[in-house]
């Protein structure tokens, strides 16, 4: 089976929302709805009622982060401090929870920063190439992309909604 | 005048005028199409800018040069006086970087949109800020060559960082701030990268397509990037205000006369905020002429950031004099008579003159005249900047001179001209990098003003249809 992907550009994200709408509710039962992806130059402001519910999982590597920096951060000064049990403390505790709290605080954000943005490349499927995946510059200055990917039957009927909602252009490409 | 009024009905049937923030029919290609230019056909003044920043920061590494050379003695510092401008000038640069912060993740959290046109800049101020910051700490130490001494790795000398010290979480909290506000700015410019590879050719394609990490402006990329995005911002704020209470606590944790006051962390973290809008107010200014940036940075927008930092004028003001209260109706009469120096000793120009720029000059602010005179408002922003300049020496040189001991009372101190460079040579290093930025990155937000645009117009026909 031929498998195509299809890239219709819109003038507005109405028209790109009506046009996925018609596709959703098409009598096309080959067509998966997690083959359907916007592209546009800001956040579609109602994508979850065009495209469905789809979650984000970066707030899982936050707590991850969080997690993973407080306690390596803990960890890493009490053993650092560990090496003074031969040194004069004057009866102070070798390890001061005041102090290493203020420290555990800033890892613990350090490592929640660090671990997000490393979720996010991941969610988001960055660093990516642009080479294989239809693409058009127009995407990122005023349209909105709406590309399917699907097999033959299923493109040449999503070209027939983009066209009844009024595409500006559309380009596809083979994927296999 | 770019930007656009709009009349509306008042409550009591009178009509308002009322100025738009930003256009709302303005194109999106043309935001592209502006912003993009800015980087390409800067003004000459740009260059005229970038050109003496750069003379500047050739006299502070002149100056450094001179210092590594000859030793710290050339800087006039000397027992008690250990910490002079350089410590001075740190915990200013510390405090104008708060202004990102503020305008990148409180502003964005509480979606107040109008800071969408320049918040960038703000961040790209944030990190050259804390870079400045970081020199100083090297430049105070005087001998470069040991400065990984202050690194806590394991070793032969069994020289270990103290780390009850509020100076180890200085570093920490620090390095935490710094890193993680490059991230946020970059990650934040990642869309904007898109278009600019989208737009570039020669060696700034390839450039831009690495930066951009190959968006394309996905769904699933929007998602996740506003996820991230929201995250971080909520992890910034508490960071921003631990590093400029850590700094505070350089001064409050120690026993000297003038520091050791509770409200010190809140006072500094106000200050911080305060000499960021200032600042803000500044390159704001600098930016709309040099870039042509006038329909995006409007005149409806400088008065919301003159608004803004009055209210945080007060806030410092009010901190400021809890700090004089406490001082006065305390125990120690050793801070007392430092505090009293401070009003009629030697140093007495420099106090009155930052409490007259710190807490004066922001009424000037309140005339609506005022906030709409772009030359007026260069200067109060520079005056503020002064006075919050002046804040930090206040801070930190007054105590030296008059400590616990007699013996520090006789030891009144003025920098030597090496100093004076070498802050000289910061302000040099800091407006050459972000002229640098200006003119590599853009330092509109294209995506977030199209957005910006986007849900405006959304709104005002909402409204309409209402009526």
């Amino acid at each position: 089976m031929i498998i195509k992907r299809i890239l219709g550009l819109f003038d507005n994200f109405d028209q790109a929302s009506a046009a996925i709408h018609e596709v959703r509710h098409a009598n096309l039962p080959e067509l998966k709805m997690d083959e359907i992806t916007i592209k546009s130059p800001i956040e579609h402001p109602d994508v979850e009622e065009v495209l469905g519910e789809r979650k984000s999982s970066v707030r899982k590597y936050t707590l991850a982060g969080a997690l993973l920096g407080g306690g390596m951060g803990f960890l890493f000064i009490a053993a650092a401090q560990g090496n003074f049990f031969a040194q004069q403390k004057g009866g102070k505790p070798i390890i001061p929870l005041p102090p290493d709290f203020v420290l555990t605080y800033e890892l613990l954000i350090l490592g929640a920063v660090y671990v997000t943005i490393f979720g996010f490349l991941v969610c988001a499927g960055l660093p990516a190439r642009i080479k294989g995946e239809l693409y058009n510059a127009k995407v990122s200055e005023d349209q909105v992309g709406v590309m399917v990917k699907g097999n033959s039957h299923v493109v040449s009927e999503i070209r027939k909604i983009f066209e009844r909602h009024h595409v500006l252009s559309v380009q596809e490409e083979f994927v296999e | 005048m770019s930007s656009v009024t709009v009349e509306s009905m008042g409550p009591a049937g009178v009509t308002e005028a009322k100025e738009k923030d930003i256009r709302e029919d303005i194109a999106w290609a043309q935001i592209n199409h502006d912003v993009l230019k800015s980087m390409e056909r800067p003004r000459l003044t740009f260059w005229a800018i970038f050109a003496g920043a750069f003379a500047m920061f050739l006299v502070g590494v002149g100056c450094e040069v001179y210092q590594y050379q000859r030793g710290m003695g050339v800087s006039g510092m000397n027992n008690p006086n250990a910490w002079g401008l350089y410590i001075a000038t740190f915990i200013f640069w510390i405090g104008m970087s708060h202004s990102g912060t503020l305008l990148s993740a409180i502003l964005h959290i509480i979606h107040a949109d109008w800071r969408k046109p320049i918040y960038r800049f703000a961040e790209a101020m944030t990190t050259f800020s804390l870079m400045t910051a970081g020199l100083f700490v090297i430049v105070h130490l005087g001998r470069l060559w040991q400065v990984y001494y202050a690194v806590p790795y394991p070793n032969e000398r069994w020289v270990w960082p103290n780390f009850q010290s509020p100076l180890l979480w200085d570093a920490t909290a620090i390095f935490t701030y710094l890193s993680s506000s490059i991230l946020f700015l970059y990650v934040g410019s990642i869309p904007d990268f898109a278009i600019c590879r989208d737009n570039a050719t020669g060696w700034r394609k390839g450039f831009y397509t690495t930066l951009s990490l190959g968006w394309m402006g996905t769904d699933r990329q929007w998602r996740n990037f506003r996820v991230a995005y929201l995250v971080i911002a909520c992890f910034l704020i508490p960071l921003a205000v631990s590093v400029h209470s850590i700094v505070a606590s350089d001064f409050a944790m120690s026993q000297q006369p003038g520091w050791h006051i509770t409200s010190f962390p809140p006072y500094f973290v106000a200050g911080a905020l305060y000499s960021g809008c200032a600042a803000i107010i500044t390159l704001f200014i600098m930016l709309r002429h040099v870039f042509r940036f006038e329909e995006y940075m409007t005149m409806p927008i400088l008065d919301k950031t003159a608004r803004l930092t009055f209210a945080i004028a007060m806030v410092w003001t009010y901190l400021n004099l809890i700090e004089y209260s406490s001082v006065w109706y305390g125990d120690s009469e050793v801070a007392k008579q430092t505090l009293l120096m401070r009003a009629t000793g030697p140093y007495s120009v420099y106090w009155w003159a930052m409490n007259f720029l710190g807490s004066v000059v922001p009424f000037t602010l309140i005339f609506k005249k005022v906030r709409a005179n772009l030359t007026a408002m260069m200067i109060i922003s520079l005056l503020l900047n002064l006075g919050m300049w002046l804040e930090r020496w206040m801070i930190v040189t007054p105590t030296f001179s008059h400590g616990f001991y007699p013996w520090t009372w006789d030891h009144v101190y003025f920098p030597t001209w090496v100093q004076w460079g070498i802050v000289f040579g910061s302000f040099g290093w800091f407006g050459m990098l972000f002229m640098l930025f200006c003119k590599l990155v853009p330092s509109v937000s294209m995506y977030e003003v199209k957005e910006m645009v986007y849900h405006r117009t959304l709104a005002t026909k909402h409204a309409k249809r209402e009526a």
